[in-house]
């Protein structure tokens, strides 16, 4: 069943891809105008690298997750999803790992490509790399609370703050852990709060989210 | 069989809602047997739940799938094939009438071997042929001991031997 739905929005993903596109180019495009607009001064580019990565796989990761849960409460997919046997939370947790692999996994490829505009060092591209690798599903399992109630409330700025301060967290670290790896001091800790912060979302965000899917379609 | 307001609906399929009263299934309260209750429950409404961009198979398998009732393609194909689907197991829903849409959907009811069937204007876009073909699905659910609960504007007439028809309206 948790394979049928990761199979299901996966393929979804293949069959438009227009989607999926569109978040990658936005986060290419985002990170790669920095250094076209501040200019090439390499110890700024460096310096900054890690938030304008972090900031801009924010973004890109929102702008999709807006669109998973509303397009299956329009064809009433949703309603299915409730009326099945299965868990609700476990429907929600594969829908969560396919937008990730869909999602999260090509900006993980790409974050040490555009790393290189920024001229950061081989490690620091490393650590930036892993560092996402962790945050990326961190931002997709938590995006389920905003998307299942926006049904409710007005699709807006309202949600978008109450979702934000789980989000922080994951930022500041992940932007650390690369800062701190330049800084020449230990990453180590900035990653294991990363995966903390994954583990836990793993275990409480796909069953919160199952409760305001219920709560939003009563 | 008893024929219901739509509003009705939601009370049956998600208990939750509820506030006064209680439903019972097999003796005990739905509230409190949520998974056990889905499995033996089959609820098709207004909205399709298919997706466009899959195929007509894919369609069904995911839904029944999602329903608790794995199948394989061969017993998709011969589903789609009673629905009047053969041959276009294939094309993705965006290319099918609403008719089509309708059966594809409506197909479930031959793979998931529920006993409760809930229905919301279940022969809404379909054709006089496909409606005969709904009719003798329900006849055959009920003389095998299953329950519908259903509602429709057409008129339908059934044999079966416990109807319950209540007019709204």
């Amino acid at each position: 069943m948790f394979m049928w739905i990761i199979k299901r929005d996966l393929l979804l993903a293949m069959r438009r891809q227009s989607d999926v596109l569109t978040t990658l180019f936005f986060f290419i495009i985002v990170v790669s105008l920095f250094p076209l607009s501040v200019g090439p001064e390499m110890s700024m580019l460096r310096t900054m690298a890690p938030g304008v990565v972090w900031v801009a796989a924010l973004l890109a990761s929102m702008l999709s997750l807006g669109r998973m849960f509303s397009n299956d409460y329009l064809d009433g997919t949703l309603e299915q999803m409730l009326l099945s046997p299965q868990s609700l939370s476990l429907l929600v947790l594969g829908k969560a790992l396919a937008h990730w692999l869909v999602t999260g996994v090509p900006l993980v490829l790409m974050a040490p490509v555009l790393g290189i505009q920024y001229d950061l060092p081989v490690e620091a591209l490393f650590v930036l790399t892993t560092a996402l690798l962790l945050g990326t599903p961190v931002l997709s399992l938590n995006w389920r609370h905003r998307s299942s109630t926006d049904f409710r409330i007005a699709r807006g700025v309202l949600v978008s703050l109450l979702v934000l301060p789980l989000y922080i967290p994951v930022l500041i670290f992940g932007a650390g852990a690369v800062e701190a790896n330049m800084a020449g001091v230990g990453f180590d800790a900035h990653l294991s709060l990363i995966g903390a912060f994954l583990l836990v979302s793993l275990v409480f965000a796909p069953w919160a989210a199952a409760s305001s899917l219920r709560v939003s379609l009563e | 069989m008893v024929v219901v307001k739509p509003a009705c609906y939601a009370c049956y399929v998600d208990c939750q809602i509820l506030s006064v009263g209680e439903i019972f299934w097999s003796g005990t309260a739905i509230r409190s047997l949520n998974g056990d209750y889905f499995a033996a429950m089959t609820y098709i409404g207004h909205l399709s739940g298919t997706k466009d961009d899959l195929t007509v198979i894919e369609n069904l398998r995911i839904s029944s799938a999602l329903a608790g009732f794995e199948i394989n393609d061969a017993q998709a194909s011969e589903a789609l094939e009673y629905m009047g689907l053969g041959g276009r197991e294939a094309l993705p829903v965006k290319v099918l009438s609403q008719g089509q849409r309708r059966r594809v959907v409506l197909a479930r009811l031959l793979v998931c071997k529920t006993s409760l069937w809930i229905l919301d204007e279940p022969l809404v876009a379909l054709d006089v042929m496909a409606v005969r073909l709904i009719q003798g699905l329900l006849e055959q659910h009920l003389k095998q001991g299953g329950i519908v609960v259903m509602t429709t504007h057409q008129e339908i007439d059934l044999t079966a031997t416990s109807t319950t028809q209540l007019h709204l309206a």
